[in-house]
């Protein structure tokens, strides 16, 4: 069986979109994005797990028998989880200090044991890994999307403490989009993020929709 | 073996061999990382320290100069205070405070209290705290100069019944929307002064806690 990579990638970035259409890992991706930068951030490590946890789970699938294989999982992500914030301590301290206890939380997002149990214990390493990616960079993308949005009408600003997470490069991408802005609270906060997460899928459903009514058209234009 | 045909011993046999690889890396990847997270830590307390004691000013190693102790009086709700000291050939040239205000919005706020040896504050710095967003977080100095505005300052300067907000009579600004979080920082920063000095020498002569690096 051929590996279709770009059904893989068209599925993780836009018709399985984990953070907008499947709407899985809703606690993290409401709570963490107040900023562009947080967003980005726990997108990056979330893309790191899903990737080695993919790769672990489909190169162990000879081992997982389908009695064990939740708990197999479970024991697999959750020691990827800790590695990637093993990491991170190390690395990337002052990302690691921003996110906190969202790092470890990454456990429970159940777009990872989702992606296990739904590809990766049924696919080789390479299409695991890919699989891994997609998904977690569709994640990211919503995230940074809504982080995005929320911190430009919350506060006016865009990659704010860019420069604190990431280093030099990093101060290159905060910008100001609105110069002396009085602060939008609401968006700042869970209720914010609900709103802000409502607009955004339900922008996402309408630029789907009219990509199939495009489709269909060109669809029944052909063949007549 | 009659027992490799068992489903129930098959089943534990993988989920142990799972269980055996998971800890394995973990193992290996937390030897790897060790050290390189212990100097990141290092780092950022001294950090912290840093912006309150200029370095040139002292010639210890404050992270390894420190110990812990407890007075409700003062530093109520049970928590440990930790003490830092910075000293110039022996002599104390200072101490760094980590306590916690209690009376926060939303719990305790984590704070850095530099003093110096003459009772002169060198400077209030937030370590972390849970008051809201766009209101109390006033109290970073990432998002205002009001934490900065404790430099200079002692016990005399204001008089101890102006050592309070505005809004009870006192000489410090409280937020608009938020008196609660400055009020509960004013307080604590007060009553750590009280403490320097009533125990100025429990302070310095305090023999530090051996070995140990503060991880809290």
């Amino acid at each position: 069986m051929q590996t279709d990579y770009r059904q893989i990638f068209a599925d993780g970035l836009w018709h399985q979109n984990t953070g907008l259409v499947v709407l899985l890992g809703l606690c993290p991706l409401l709570a963490i994005t107040n900023t562009a930068t947080n967003g980005l951030g726990l997108g990056l490590a979330t893309i790191l797990t899903l990737v080695f946890s993919n790769l672990t789970v489909s190169l162990a699938r000879g081992l997982l028998r389908p009695e064990i294989r939740i708990p197999a999982y479970v024991l697999i992500i959750a020691s990827v989880v800790t590695v990637v914030q093993l990491l991170m301590q190390a690395w990337l301290y002052d990302l690691y200090r921003v996110l906190g206890i969202f790092i470890p939380l990454i456990v429970t997002n159940c777009a990872i044991i989702g992606r296990a149990e739904a590809f990766a214990s049924r696919n080789t390493p390479l299409p695991s890994i890919a699989d891994g990616f997609a998904t977690g960079l569709g994640f990211c993308l919503a995230l940074v999307t809504l982080g995005a949005l929320r911190e430009i009408i919350g506060q006016g600003t865009l990659f704010s403490q860019a420069g604190l997470m990431f280093g030099e490069p990093g101060a290159l991408l905060e910008l100001t989009i609105i110069p002396d802005h009085p602060g939008f609270l609401l968006a700042l906060l869970p209720p914010g993020a609900f709103i802000s997460l409502g607009v955004l899928i339900a922008g996402r459903n309408w630029l789907n929709s009219r990509n199939v009514v495009r489709q269909e058209l060109a669809r029944s234009g052909l063949a007549e | 073996m009659v027992f490799a045909s068992n489903k129930i011993f098959r089943s534990t046999v993988s989920l142990a061999l799972v269980a055996v690889m998971g800890v394995t890396l973990l193992a290996a990847v937390n030897k790897l990382t060790e050290a390189r997270i212990a100097e990141q830590e290092k780092k950022a307390i001294l950090a912290q320290l840093g912006q309150l004691v200029a370095p040139d000013l002292y010639d210890n190693e404050l992270q390894l100069d420190l110990f812990s102790f407890q007075n409700e009086r003062y530093f109520p709700r049970g928590q440990t205070v930790v003490a830092y000291r910075a000293r110039r050939d022996g002599m104390a040239v200072a101490v760094v405070l980590k306590m916690a205000a209690v009376n926060g919005y939303n719990g305790k706020i984590n704070l850095l209290v530099g003093i110096k040896e003459n009772g002169t504050l060198c400077g209030v710095r937030v370590i972390s705290h849970k008051e809201t967003p766009g209101l109390g977080d006033d109290i970073e100095v990432k998002r205002n100069d009001w934490i900065l505005g404790f430099a200079g300052r002692f016990l005399g300067n204001p008089k101890p019944e102006r050592w309070a907000v505005r809004r009870d009579g006192g000489e410090f600004d409280q937020f608009t929307g938020a008196t609660i979080t400055p009020r509960a920082v004013v307080e604590a920063v007060r009553l750590t002064l009280e403490f320097f000095e009533e125990q100025k020498l429990f302070l310095f002569e305090s023999p530090s806690d051996s070995q140990s690096e503060d991880n809290s």
